[in-house]
């Protein structure tokens, strides 16, 4: 059982959370004046790397706060976690 | 023959506390504190199963979980198969049988109790060698909170099984000190009987703890059979030991043939001796302890086979003092004997990698040692790296876990004093400068080893006759070098390929011996060649202690609405939507389902009649960006509702399908409460969530669930109009003050009450919501209100059956993931003047706007007696033609109407909408049966009932 | 007899059916439910000018640390979120949620949810023994403290944990309506095979 670190109730077992999928992809300005094509990418078309992936988590049975995770696909290791108003890290 | 090979003093068993089993139908005695295979070799059975392939006699290999063979099956008190007769601690009244290779299952309840225990610690010792030992002590010194779990009856491990002297005294007067020591700190938490089987990430374990069985009819029926303990630990400390490793051989699974330290556990553990006359074959000398004190307690040793062409001098004069004839450079080739060993044939290798003429000698018992593997198991699933140690031929571990170590001969480190120096050491570096300060120096004298030979195979075994690797799943080198010889080349497949390490021992004895034979076949390293995963668990569990309490009443939260015991008390039948038990109907005496139902439905349609809908999802939704939030989230506009009126609204995903519906109530200018379909509630509330804090934070709105703080009860029925005027004189409940998606503050019982015009039966209705505190209240003032009009309850079908007449779906059973509100007919329900709203964009998508889309039709079955099964293929011809059949669609819902005196149903299907009037075939039991397509409102088409 | 009086008079705790069983337990553990407090959902982000009114409003200051709460008399204010916290109070006055409605102004919510929970007071020597049957959070006293409050699991139900003293032997647990029901048998269950052990008497 895994724990995953809430950024405000800390490290908590895996089963509180749930899942958001790729962070960082932002709501477009305007959809209606994007090309079915562009429409398609942003509800359809997600990353899939082995390695870091930035992704949305939420604290569901805790604090009911979403959040976002650099997370490292290969060995689900959290590699840092981050409030929604918070820059994404780097991280090498 | 009772008990004729117990050494008559001496072992860890109760001489005084006698006990009785059976195996295989016959009556056997043995001592508190045996195990069951202890206790079978005290009676001379060593023949005690059969082997899966060949059926050969199969007996007691080790004195450990690492033993493949000894498979026994538990018959009473209660049945459980495939268990290891080493493992099995001996009670009063066990009846066991052997096991051809596979056992039974009980096919009546488990009647023991099965539960779990969450614990934090410091440390988390695993072990309660002297290794564990140390570390345990160590870190309870220095005040750490500390586990300590072993899987033996009591603790010492390896130390139970010799004759090691600790700082001048016996070694388990130490381990009695240390464990007294132990149980005076009140944050250590020692438990023997406990396997640790799993290690997973961030310093989580499991371990088994056996509680009972032990105690035979002594125990509490109420206690707990079996534990499972989920350790979280900031430190592990790997203190599991090692396991012995066989030599093949040709005949090397005979009964009575068996690791040489297992037979010294049974010695000086349980008072056993294992055999009569017998052999030793070894390639190092830790084996000769065996031999010697087997000697010593009246066992006549025939020879020692070593195939090292030199031991030491202490050896030696150890093998002459008690005339045991030695044979350096030798090994065994063979064994004979019918249902046991009673030759061996041992033979000396030659220089080309062969071996000369047998001599046979007679025995009955053969101790065999191939040197040791380090038990890895746990270490390996924590993640740490293995590295391969050509001297002793064995993996190893190659580094200190992040958060741990692997202690003494878990580490390779074989050596007593090593054991006691690295599991102290290892407390220290977890705990810091307070534990090292506790650190304790004994005086131990270690034996010098000369090195081991490392001998995976006697060479020729198999080339005539049979020479087993895994002795659980029979089978042979000839199996791995068959495997070799097919392409295999790695570890994993050659496994997969042979089964070797499958059984339940998880190849404790074969993994390593595998990777040696496949790494000698193809010329490569056993370093490069690597061993198989070790994967949890590292002893057997039962699905019931994996269960624990999960089960039953507690398999899954029941969750009740404020109505239940009301409902319980009416007769009511219950039906499971998600965790919720709701009530389904309620059937008078005597009166069948489709009775309740269609008594129900008339109540609603003609008179008066209530349920309970609390289940429904409730969201309140405050702050100055609520009305734009609700914008953004539902297809419709939600900013224009005036205070005081209710709205339907439909939300979509980005993709343009439906994922709710419900009514949005305004409480005032930046305060709404919004229903959810009642599976959705969490979701709903989540995925709003997600908006909100991530995409749109800027709007300055709350969102708090209400769902089981209002109990919801609507009331319907031409009337319910009566029923209301009753419950609240002073509210005017014309269809003028009072209309339609509209509601009131109102008073009933003298408890507040919100009432809202909704209608989910299309029949005019009132949905009164009251705070749970007060919902049996309000409910019965509504039953006393309604009885001089008849008032009906009614349950979750008649909802169904009213509902689905007005062609209302219900999102998630009339819908998928793949509907838009345009293909449910709801394009009302999508606002045209907003600029944008969640989904809004996919709409005009081309693929949905096809004009072949599955879209919400009703379909009349032309037989009105023939109720369609939900899920049903819509196809289009009479007959059924040959697969591939082209299908339309499916049906979704499908009822006996009592209003309309038919069967109808709702369906998905293919152009639906333009199909009206078709006929179209849905297969029931492979005949077509003809339907007529039609739009989805059966009941009342004009909506003139609602208003009543 | 009032109106209001009736209406006390007929309320149902969710609970109330497990008074009996809730008593047979050993001593070691007491169950009770704390039946019928004001519950109050109090939404404000902290950064809102209305904290300094919230607070005084409560009569202690509103604890803006995770997993937190505070005391003030009667009122008990546990954090739940960062911008949300579940104020309970026993008394039915509504003067806590009038003063707290004043205060807040139009910078957050104040949401009556008392149906929405209820509180079950789980205490005795072995109260900590019990929750590690099902809960996952270290509440030991070493690194658990009066005053934490964690959401988490409590065998398969979602609850806040309220730890009330130092000594792991006095929690409030507090659990959605639906599944009290669930938790009582579940906590009732986890019980009987201490029946017989001496340290649970």
């Amino acid at each position: 059982m895994q724990l995953i670190p809430c950024p405000w109730c800390g490290p908590r077992e895996e089963v509180e959370f749930h899942y958001g999928g790729q962070a960082h992809v932002a709501y477009p300005a305007a959809p209606a004046d994007l090309s079915d094509r562009e429409w398609a990418e942003y509800v359809f078309f997600r990353d899939n790397p082995k390695g870091l992936f930035a992704e949305r988590w939420v604290h569901s049975t805790g604090c009911r706060r979403w959040f976002n995770a650099i997370r490292d696909t290969g060995t689900h290791d959290f590699r840092a976690v981050y409030r929604p108003n918070e820059p994404k890290p780097v991280i090498s | 023959m009772t008990n004729s090979f117990r050494t008559s003093t001496g072992g860890r068993v109760n001489r005084e506390l006698p006990l009785s089993f059976q195996f295989d139908g016959t009556p056997y005695s043995g001592y508190a504190g045996d195990t069951l295979a202890s206790a079978l070799l005290a009676n001379g059975k060593h023949d005690i199963a059969s082997s899966i392939k060949f059926g050969r006699p199969r007996g007691v290999f080790a004195a450990g979980p690492e033993d493949p063979s000894g498979v026994i099956q538990i018959e009473e008190p209660f049945p459980e198969p495939m268990l290891m007769a080493s493992t099995v601690e001996l009670y009063d009244g066990l009846v066991a049988s052997g096991l051809p290779g596979q056992g039974w299952l009980a096919d009546r309840p488990d009647p023991a109790r099965y539960d779990a225990v969450h614990h934090h610690c410091d440390l988390l010792v695993v072990g309660a060698g002297p290794a564990g030992l140390s570390a345990a002590l160590t870190g309870a010194r220095a005040g750490a909170r500390v586990v300590l779990v072993d899987s033996l009856s009591e603790a010492g491990g390896s130390l139970l099984g010799s004759t090691e002297v600790i700082d001048g005294r016996p070694a388990l007067e130490w381990v009695e000190s240390v464990t007294a020591e132990l149980d005076e700190h009140p944050d250590v938490l020692h438990l023997q009987r406990a396997t640790a089987f799993g290690c997973y990430d961030d310093g989580f374990a499991l371990a088994l703890e056996n509680r009972t069985d032990h105690l035979g009819g002594a125990a509490d029926p109420d206690d707990t059979r079996q534990r499972v303990w989920r350790i979280r630990a900031q430190y592990l400390v790997i203190a599991t030991g090692a396991h012995e490793r066989p030599v093949v051989f040709n005949d090397n699974d005979r009964p009575g043939i068996m690791l040489a330290a297992s037979a010294r556990t049974f010695l000086h553990r349980f008072g056993v001796l294992a055999g009569g006359r017998a052999v030793l074959f070894t390639t190092n000398d830790s084996a000769y302890a065996a031999a010697f004190d087997l000697s010593d307690a009246g066992v006549t040793i025939v020879a020692v086979a070593d195939s090292r062409a030199q031991v030491s001098e202490r050896l030696q004069d150890g093998c002459v003092r008690r005339g045991i004839a030695l044979h350096t450079g030798h090994v065994v080739s063979g064994t004979d004997g019918d249902r046991r060993v009673e030759s061996v044939d041992i033979a000396a290798l030659t220089g080309d990698n062969e071996v000369g003429q047998a001599e046979r000698v007679a025995a009955d018992l053969l101790l065999v040692s191939g040197g040791w593997n380090p038990a890895v198991h746990l270490f390996s699933q924590a993640r740490g790296r293995l590295r391969y140690d050509d001297g002793i031929g064995a993996f190893v571990p190659a580094e200190d876990l992040e958060q741990g170590r692997a202690v003494g001969a878990a580490a390779g480190h074989f050596g007593l004093a090593d054991a006691l120096r690295d599991g102290a050491s290892a407390a220290a570096a977890a705990l810091g400068p307070t534990a090292t300060a506790a650190v304790t120096e004994h005086q131990v004298d270690d034996l010098v080893e000369a090195p081991s030979a490392v001998l995976w195979s006697v060479p020729g075994s198999g080339e005539t006759g049979m020479a087993f690797v895994d002795l659980q799943r029979d089978a042979t080198t000839q199996d791995v070098l068959r495997a070799v010889g097919a392409g295999l080349r790695s570890v994993e497949h050659v496994k997969r390929y042979t089964t070797i390490g499958t059984g339940l021992d998880q190849g404790k004895t074969s993994g390593v011996v595998t990777s040696g034979i496949i790494a000698d076949a193809l010329g490569v390293g056993v370093a490069e060649l690597g061993v198989t995963t070790y994967r949890p668990p590292y002893t057997p569990v039962a699905f019931a202690a994996l269960a624990g309490r999960n089960r039953g009443q507690l398999l899954d939260p029941v969750r009740l609405t404020p109505t239940h015991v009301w409902a319980l008390t009416r007769g009511a039948e219950f039906e499971n939507v998600g965790q919720w038990k709701r009530a389904w109907y309620f059937p008078r005496e005597g009166e069948s389902m489709d009775g309740a139902v269609a008594r129900e439905c008339r109540a609603a349609r003609e008179g008066v009649a209530f349920m309970d809908g609390s289940t429904l999802g409730k969201i309140d939704v405050q702050g100055p960006g609520a009305g734009e939030l609700l914008d953004r989230i539902y297809t419709n506009m939600m900013s224009t509702l005036k205070v005081g009126r209710a709205r339907y609204g439909v939300m979509c995903g980005a993709d343009g399908m439906v994922v709710d519906d419900g009514t949005v109530i305004r409480l005032a200018d930046e305060h709404f409460l919004l229903t959810t379909t009642t599976g959705n509630a969490a979701s709903v509330l989540e995925t709003m969530e997600e908006w909100l804090q991530t995409e749109w934070p800027e709007l300055r709105v709350h969102l708090t669930s209400v769902t089981e703080h209002w109990a919801t009860f609507p009331v319907v029925g031409p009337k319910s109009r009566e029923v209301i005027a009753a419950l609240v004189p002073d509210l005017d409940v014309s269809n003028d003050a009072f209309g339609f998606m509209t509601w009131r503050d109102a008073e009933i019982a003298g408890v507040p009450v919100r009432i809202v015009r909704i209608s989910f039966s299309g029949e005019l209705a009132y949905e009164v919501n009251v705070s749970a505190w007060h919902a049996m209240a309000v409910w019965r003032a509504i039953a006393e209100a309604g009885r001089p009009h008849g008032i009906t309850p009614y349950g979750t079908e008649t909802m169904h059956v009213l509902r689905a007449e007005k062609g209302f779906p219900i999102i998630g059973q009339d819908t998928d993931a793949t509907m838009t509100p345009q293909d449910l007919g709801m394009s009302w329900v999508v606002s045209k003047k907003k600029e944008d709203f969640v989904g809004k964009r996919s709409f005009t998508r081309l693929e949905n706007q096809r004009e072949d889309r599955k879209q919400l039709v009703g379909l009349l079955p032309q037989d009105p007696s023939v109720l369609l099964p939900e899920g049903g293929q819509v196809i289009e011809t009479a007959d059924l033609p040959e697969a591939p059949v082209r299908m339309l669609g499916h049906v979704t819902s499908s009822y006996h109407s009592a209003t309309s005196g038919c069967t109808f149903a709702l369906a998905v299907v293919r152009g639906g909408r333009d199909r009206l009037g078709e006929t179209l075939y849905v297969p029931m039991n492979g005949t077509p049966v003809p339907v007529t397509v039609s739009d989805t409102v059966l009941y009342d088409k004009e909506g003139a009932r609602r208003d009543g | 007899m009032t109106a209001d009086d009736v209406a006390v008079d007929q309320r149902v705790s969710p609970l109330e059916l497990w008074r009996a069983e809730f008593k047979a337990l050993p001593a070691g553990v007491r169950l009770r439910e704390l039946a019928f407090l004001t519950q109050l959902s109090l939404r404000l982000v902290p950064e809102s000018p209305a904290v300094a009114a919230v607070s005084e409003a409560l009569g202690v200051a509103l604890p803006l640390e995770p997993c937190s709460s505070a005391v003030a008399g009667e009122v008990t204010v546990l954090w739940l979120g960062p911008d949300e916290w579940l104020v309970m109070t026993p008394t039915g006055d509504g003067e806590t949620e009038r003063n707290l409605r004043a205060a807040v102004q139009g910078h957050g919510a104040v949401i009556d949810v008392s149906g929405q929970r209820t509180t079950v007071s789980v205490s005795g020597p072995r109260a900590r023994d019990l929750l590690a049957h099902g809960c996952s959070i270290d509440l030991h006293p070493r690194v658990n403290h009066a005053g934490s409050c964690v959401q988490t699991h409590l065998a398969k139900a979602g609850v806040a944990i309220w730890t009330r003293d130092d000594s792991g032997t006095d929690f409030w647990v507090v659990v959605r309506t639906s599944f009290a029901d669930y938790l009582a048998r579940w906590l009732v269950d986890a019980c009987v095979p201490h029946r017989q052990d001496p340290q649970w008497q």
